[in-house]
């Protein structure tokens, strides 16, 4: 199968800390990833650089076969065109209704007529169950909704690739359950690669094929999700069987901890 | 070396850094807004003209009621100062001439900067701010769409517009706030203030305040716009990054205007 994103010998830092230590890794074309890991591990901050928010310190990540981390600023908006991405609060424009939202990429983008987008806009929020509700702004939608909303925008330039940051961060149970069912969907009509970044269980046994799981700035594991499961390491046992990582401290260290020296 | 010289080091170099750091980023924001403003107009991509009224109408028309009351305050009390000083020498019809000059040349200029930073240069740190703050920003990015352009262009464009002419609209006002007093309190002859008016100002004193407050407006627009992309998260921080707009913009104008009214000194 074709590789859709391959990432080598990625290094970031924030200021002096190292948040990604060299890490490398391969997502075949037109599945669904999840990207997985504790907190502070670096999975938010790969994501940013795989929608080219942030460039790397070095390493290099190629979207269908481009480098983006090489790429100059135009051939960047150009990527940016061809993916969706879903933040982890949608982050749709609180000053514009939803159809207003989900109109912008194409009126910024295409020359399409008014009339054409307002049929694209229409279908899309029908695609996320949101039918009628174009007039409404985000403030007067529930957190499940305003997501769905963010879906149909990032979907309005039909997507090469796909991806969201904690979709079912915020949500109850059965929303978030909802909404993973839509990214199947979504996933199994366009046939597009999916990168979710998630630590929700529940959410990665539905809508994985695929995992990348993320330790410390590391690449812990990467394969399909059958294997996560049977996986043996002792970081993927801790991680699906919810055991909390106690920290290790030495006498002296705690010593340390506790006088403040 | 002892602790506190080597602390004292420290601080000035962190302070140095910083700032050369903070030096960076403006001249980033300016150049990005400077490419977006003209350079991309040139290659086929305008300013997006319906976002630019829809600002114009923010700052400018709904400016307008309380740039004029101010005016007219200004103006009578500029008269009655002035008349204070005059009355000793009887030639309170100088009133007139300083009251003209004043606020074409100097107040009109400046206080509408100053109303105005308060009221669109807060609220354009306050809006990218808290754009900032729920990733909007980012979701314009990640979009294609450059925030500058979406953002900052319109804002730009509309307060070089509406600056002149609120400036404009204080001039006027205040003129006749200053004719008003005039001619009430101070029994000052009506027809001999308006021709010692006419007298008393030049072209040159109204172009020159307006193109002070053509550059008070790019001030603003430009304080308001890098506080507001300063803010990473929190509704703390873009309270602090409003109020730092204001504060920054009033310093700015201030020290634009010793600039511009030195250069007219000379050079008009």
């Amino acid at each position: 199968m074709e590789n859709a994103i391959e990432v080598k010998d990625l290094v970031t830092f924030y200021g002096e800390r190292q948040i990604l230590k060299g890490i490398s890794f391969a997502i075949p074309s037109g599945t669904t990833t999840v990207i997985v890991g504790g907190s502070g591990c670096g999975k938010t901050t790969l994501l940013k650089h795989l929608i080219g928010l942030l460039r790397p310190a070095s390493g290099s990540i190629h979207i269908h076969g481009n480098d983006i981390a090489a790429m100059n600023d135009v051939s960047l908006d150009e990527y940016r065109k061809k993916m969706g991405v879903l933040f982890q609060g949608a982050a749709l424009l609180n000053s514009m209704t939803l159809a207003e939202n989900v109109a912008l990429p194409l009126k910024e983008h295409t020359k399409l007529k008014e009339s054409v987008i307002d049929i694209i806009v229409r279908m899309k929020l029908d695609l996320v169950g949101l039918s009628g509700f174009g007039e409404f702004y985000p403030a007067q939608l529930s957190g499940g909704m305003k997501k769905r909303a963010g879906i149909a925008r990032a979907m309005a330039m039909d997507p090469g690739v796909l991806y969201f940051d904690e979709p079912s961060a915020g949500l109850d149970p059965v929303t978030a359950a909802g909404l993973d069912e839509l990214i199947l969907r979504l996933h199994r009509v366009f046939k597009m690669t999916v990168v979710v970044v998630t630590h929700e269980l529940p959410s990665i046994f539905t809508i994985a094929d695929y995992v990348v799981m993320l330790d410390k700035g590391d690449v812990a594991f990467v394969g399909k999700l059958e294997d996560f499961k049977l996986s043996e390491k002792p970081i993927v046992r801790t991680f699906l069987e919810r055991r909390p990582e106690e920290e290790v401290y030495s006498p002296d260290n705690y010593f340390k901890i506790i006088t403040g020296a | 070396m002892p602790q506190i010289v080597e602390n004292a080091f420290g601080y000035v170099g962190r302070a140095t850094l910083s700032l050369l750091k903070d030096l960076h980023k403006i001249a980033v924001l300016i150049n990005e807004v400077f490419y977006w403003t003209i350079i991309s107009p040139l290659k086929g991509k305008p300013p997006k003209f319906r976002s630019t009224v829809s600002e114009m109408v923010k700052t400018g028309y709904e400016s307008v009621l309380v740039v004029v009351v101010i005016a007219f305050f200004v103006g009578a009390i500029l008269a009655l100062q002035s008349a204070y000083q005059l009355k000793k020498f009887g030639a309170m019809i100088y009133v007139a001439d300083l009251v003209g000059v004043a606020i074409t040349r100097e107040l009109g200029p400046i206080i509408t900067a100053i109303i105005i930073a308060g009221r669109s240069g807060s609220a354009f740190a306050a809006e990218i701010g808290s754009m900032r703050a729920q990733e909007e920003v980012d979701a314009l990015v990640s979009m294609g769409i450059h925030p500058v352009r979406f953002l900052v262009v319109p804002k730009l464009i509309a307060l070089m517009v509406m600056q002149p002419a609120l400036t404009t609209f204080f001039d006027i006002v205040g003129m006749f706030g200053g004719y008003t007093l005039a001619i009430t309190l101070l029994d000052v002859n009506s027809a001999s203030y308006i021709n010692e008016t006419i007298k008393a100002l030049q072209v040159k004193d109204l172009f020159t305040g307006l193109v002070k407050a053509w550059a008070f407006g790019v001030v603003i627009t430009i304080t308001g716009a890098y506080q507001g992309f300063q803010v990473n998260a929190g509704a703390e921080e873009v309270g602090r990054r409003t109020t730092a707009s204001v504060v920054t913009s009033i310093f700015l104008v201030i020290v634009f205007d010793l600039f511009f009214t030195a250069l007219f000194y000379y050079f008009t």
